[in-house]
């Protein structure tokens, strides 16, 4: 239950806060927030406490064109208009806010007949695909806790990304079923690099680069029964005999999980590594019970999933030009649009496009008109023709995240900012491009 | 002389503690701007932490500050915080996937030259 007490006038206590940071969404925080500043975050982890400490209000304009700080109203009007005008729009990012927003994106998108992408795209995008291939046995992360005796790490670092996932969620929680905690769990690690992680693990898979879809059809082939060719160490540096000893406790786990991080993804191969990675786990039910679950970085990157695909039927690289979802990764994904030089305008939300795409596609967005919503400035901010200052999610504004393991968690701010939301700011621009729509439309 | 290496991208505590503190935050750019080496391959570059060493392949070309990976990284194993220098190397081709290859990509690495 969540309970909120006003000490005094700028002293506050907000209890069952939740974090949006990453993707584990801590919702058992504990926040002392003092004259607009969150001075204490109780239970958050490094990475938790820097997101409540550093958010603060700045004084920063409502919203800029070119720059120049302006009016709301004038802003709103500016984005209508380019985004109306726009031959091919593309809206992107949408991982950094609440679920609410995320909605009206979409609708917008669709007014404007563009594509419309979240950072999903570059991020587990590859395992979205896979998972229509192959599917997804999953389950929540509260399974996990209570009962997963055997995990896999792969292809990511939670001692840094997650911090709190290993006490949480997965590795060291007591439960009914694991009296003992640590003590009645296997972790496996499978990554090129010794990272902090392989600390926690009893087994550390230090796999050569560009190996992982090797190794995982190699273990679909011993999960078989199937001979495998001793050469797999070759070409994945791992012994078949290890592999072999893996798998055959793999095979006596109650409950096995495979929590695969952008290792995975990011590498050649892509979603043929995590079409690898669930087949895997699919095929592993035949003797007992197994999940593979994607570890995911932003806050709210699952909800912008499950929005994108609730609302369109895809969750990412989705096209609404022709009046309805047409859905297809290299084509409709920002990325690829903007290195090819298609989009001649973009909706930036709570993303930053400019610091973490190619240089094609950033050499492309530095040349069309964008529209961009963010709390702080940013490379991609500082290039908009619109930007707005938006409050922060969870800090400041209420809503719905969904956790990594598609569970929606409500949001409860610490206090409120001078800046519009997302959903605010979001609702106010749709009602302008429809106003100028059917301005102009001949019905 | 320079080497091959394959270089990987990743997150890093450090990295999303000064994210929050700002993308113009000295933590958020010296951790973006620190490029992780084997300490073997650091010899035989004869370059040092604090060193900046030349990285380039077809896609990007920077000069960057070198630091000991220790026994984190294997020989020939670079890795770097996500920011603006691990996107200069990402391609603009995807595979029909929407994600370039980020993760495993193949670059030079040569001590810069004295006024580079």
């Amino acid at each position: 239950m969540s309970t909120t007490d006003v000490a005094s006038s700028d002293l506050k206590i907000v209890k069952d806060a939740t974090c949006t940071f990453c993707g584990c969404v801590c919702d058992d925080m504990e926040l002392t927030v003092e004259n607009n500043r969150i001075t204490k975050a109780k239970n958050a982890c490094v990475l938790g406490k820097s997101w409540f400490f550093n958010h603060h209000i700045e004084e920063r304009p409502d919203a800029t064109i070119e720059g120049r700080p302006v009016s709301y109203e004038e802003a709103i009007e500016k984005a209508a208009d380019i985004l109306t005008n726009a031959t091919y729009p593309v809206t992107y990012g949408l991982s950094d806010t609440t679920s609410e927003a995320q909605r009206v994106a979409v609708a917008i998108s669709d007014w404007i007949g563009g594509s419309i992408d979240t950072t999903s795209s570059v991020c587990h995008g590859p395992s979205g695909m896979a998972l229509q291939g192959v599917g997804e046995v999953t389950c929540s992360l509260g399974e996990i806790k209570n009962r997963a005796d055997f995990l896999i790490f792969w292809g990511g670092n939670p001692a840094e990304s997650h911090p709190r996932h290993f006490t949480k969620y997965s590795l060291m929680p007591k439960s009914e079923f694991l009296p003992n905690g640590r003590k009645d769990r296997t972790a496996v690690l499978i990554d090129v690099r010794k990272t902090k992680s392989a600390k926690a693990a009893d087994i550390f898979l230090q796999i050569k680069p560009r190996s992982d879809f090797e190794l995982a059809w190699a273990l679909r082939g011993l999960a078989k029964g199937i001979d495998i060719n001793p050469n797999v160490e070759e070409k994945t540096g791992i012994p078949l005999q290890q592999l072999r000893d893996v798998m055959d406790r793999m095979k006596q786990a109650k409950f096995g999980a495979i929590l695969f991080g952008m290792g995975v993804t990011m590498t050649r191969g892509k979603h043929m590594n995590s079409e690898a990675v669930l087949a895997l786990a699919r095929d592993m039910n035949e003797y007992t019970r197994w999940v593979a679950k994607p570890m995911r970085g932003h806050g709210n990157v699952t909800g912008a999933d499950n929005v994108v695909a609730w609302s369109t039927g895809f969750s990412f690289g989705v096209n609404l030009g022709r009046g309805y979802p047409r859905f297809n990764p290299g084509e409709f994904t920002t990325s690829d649009l903007l290195a090819r030089g298609e989009a001649d305008a973009a909706f930036i939300i709570a993303a930053d496009p400019m610091s973490n795409f190619s240089q094609p596609a950033r050499d492309h967005l530095a040349k069309i008109d964008l529209v961009v919503l963010d709390p702080k400035l940013s490379e991609t901010a500082k290039v908009a023709t619109v930007a707005f200052t938006t409050s922060t999610y969870g800090i400041n504004t209420p809503g719905t995240v969904y956790r990594m393991d598609d569970v929606p968690i409500p949001l409860r701010p610490a206090f409120d900012s001078p800046f519009k939301s997302d959903f605010e700011i979001l609702t106010a621009l749709e009602k302008r491009i429809r106003e100028k729509q059917l301005a102009t439309s001949s019905v | 002389m320079s080497d091959t290496f394959i270089l990987i991208p990743g997150r890093t505590s450090r990295q999303g503690t000064g994210l929050n503190q700002g993308k113009y935050s000295e933590a958020y750019l010296d951790e973006i701007n620190t490029l992780k080496m084997n300490p073997d391959d650091m010899e035989r570059l004869q370059v040092a932490d604090g060193d900046q060493v030349r990285m380039w392949n077809d896609e990007g070309d920077v000069r960057v500050g070198v630091k000991s990976g220790k026994a984190e990284l294997p020989p020939g194993l670079l890795f770097i915080s996500y920011g603006d220098i691990s996107s200069r190397f990402m391609p603009g081709e995807t595979h029909g996937t929407g994600m370039p290859d980020s993760k495993g990509m193949e670059v030079f690495v040569e001590k810069a030259s004295a006024g580079e």
